[in-house]
């Protein structure tokens, strides 16, 4: 049985029973799951843990889950000292934690395992979501491997490219004519309306807590132990806390120290209300306009926001906003450093993180992981001007030519 | 009768209009705020608004016209 034992609301604290719910009735604030630690500590230790699945499921006993759970064989993704990239930042413990492994290429496997499993422990035979990229994926594939019929709301005006690798697992993609608030909208509607467990809707409390997995495994991926720095991508600024709330959790039921760590939050600047709020000196988000080519970080109203701005206080972090130049600077970065090719919003942590070192608010020596949420080939368009390959001839003189007039200095090396 | 929950986000030019009085008078619905932080510059309402259907949707349309931004309580739904 799970350790969960209520849904308590963020805002004035009233309890629920752990039922499909999003919001206090009472003040309307978000409700969030809470466990009984110390039934959690008396059970769970490094070496069970150890001996766990080599999936998020090794930390079942900090998710609100009972029973079997809709696996796909998520988590225990890389985490790979950076040395490269940290030579180009000036950063010597630099880590990059690669999620872009999981079964759909992003982390939303993570959230996504929890809700679909809670959606069939809650006796749901339908499982929606609203998305233009990740988020469908991983509904359409987890409802797929769950048995559950799945809905896939889109607005009509994506690019068909963008859900192909949700479309395949066979979901119902509903293409709706309708701006973006209007897809948001119908969306909150049809939660009301039918009897369906919508992702980030009326399973949102138990789809968030998957997230804490990235923080659960950074720690023991660290060797039990939490980093300086934390830096992490922002859209609804859920991933982001919750990653805070994994590392306090473990402290609290005995598997590390009291988390010391920083958190940093990265933004695009054209999609920006945590940042900007944070720049501001104020606790209060403006929704705007999302406007970069950042798509999977494209949320203009983030529900989290405010709880974001709380977790930079707290960890004395930092908040920081990349241009959409620097965005695809910061993927390239990545690739061509350390080899992985992550989406906008790895190319936004990415220099996010070359500004905070470069400010020296990271210093040098600082134990820092970068967390790269999604693989960057579902979405190539921002870096296809890179292709630029040397033209040659079917000849070896072609090809040596080529490579000097690029200043290759290619002849040198030759053995014959 | 259906009831709806959301979020008005007030800019600094409309933090003195009754934008939720007009609402209420306006549309014939009633509107119970749960939750808010409004100050001299800015601010934020949460409430529930009850009435007819057709009169809400007119209802939230001309607090959006009026500047006023309208969301669900929960965020932004559709993510990346």
């Amino acid at each position: 049985m799970s350790n969960a034992i209520a849904l308590r609301c963020k805002e004035c604290g009233k309890e629920y029973p752990l039922d499909p719910m999003n919001v206090c009735e009472w003040c309307f604030g978000p409700v969030e799951v809470v466990y009984d630690y110390a039934a959690v500590a008396r059970t769970l230790n490094r070496e069970s843990v150890e001996a766990g699945p080599l999936t998020m499921w090794r930390y079942k006993d900090l998710l609100p889950v009972n029973g079997n759970v809709v696996d796909l064989g998520t988590g225990l993704t890389p985490l790979l000292k950076a040395d490269n990239l940290g030579r180009e930042l000036g950063l010597d413990n630099l880590y990059i934690k690669n999620d872009c492994g999981n079964p759909s290429h992003s982390f939303k496997d993570r959230v996504v395992g929890v809700a679909s499993t809670k959606a069939r422990e809650f006796g749901f035979d339908t499982f929606a979501c609203a998305s233009t990229g990740n988020l469908a994926g991983s509904v359409a594939a987890h409802a797929a491997r769950a048995g559950l019929k799945a809905y896939v709301f889109i607005p009509a005006d994506l690019e068909r490219g963008k859900v192909l690798s949700a479309a395949v697992y066979g979901p119902t993609l509903v293409a709706v004519k309708g701006n973006y608030d209007e897809v948001n909208r119908l969306c909150s509607e049809l939660a009301d309306k039918y009897h369906w467990a919508f992702a980030n809707i009326n399973m949102r409390p138990y789809y968030s807590e998957g997230s804490k997995t990235l923080g659960f495994e950074v720690v023991e991926q660290l060797g039990w132990r939490c980093p300086d720095w934390a830096v992490v991508p922002a859209a609804s600024g859920s991933l982001y806390t919750k990653i805070w709330k994994g590392m306090n959790e473990f402290a609290q039921v005995g598997l590390s120290d009291v988390p010391h760590t920083k958190m940093a939050v990265a933004q695009a600047r054209g999609c920006s209300p945590i940042i900007t709020a944070y720049e501001d000196g104020r606790m209060d988000i403006k929704p705007v306009r999302p406007n970069t080519l950042a798509k999977s970080l494209a949320i203009g109203n983030p529900a989290d926001g405010y709880y974001a701005l709380k977790t930079i206080k707290e960890t004395d972090g930092a908040g920081v906003a990349a241009t959409d130049p620097e965005v695809v600077e910061g993927m390239t970065l990545l690739g061509r450093t350390e080899g992985i090719f992550a989406e906008t919003a790895g190319g936004v942590t990415i220099a996010g993180l070359k500004k905070l070192a470069k400010a020296g608010v990271i210093k040098r020596n600082d134990l820092t992981v970068a967390y790269i949420t999604g693989s960057g080939l579902k979405t190539q368009e921002p870096v296809s001007d890179i292709v630029d390959p040397v033209m040659v001839e079917p000849t070896i003189s072609s090809f040596e030519d080529a490579l000097e007039a690029r200043g290759n200095g290619i002849r040198a090396t030759a053995i014959a | 009768m259906v009831k709806m929950k959301a979020k008005f986000t007030f800019p600094t030019e409309l933090v003195t209009e009754p934008v939720i009085y007009g609402l209420g008078k306006n549309f014939d619905v009633v509107t119970n705020i749960r939750r808010a932080d409004v100050t001299a510059t800015q601010g934020w309402v949460i409430l529930e608004i009850e009435g007819e259907e057709e009169q809400i949707n007119s209802g939230l349309a001309w607090v959006a016209e009026s500047g006023v931004r309208v969301d669900p309580i929960v965020g932004d739904i559709v993510e990346g």
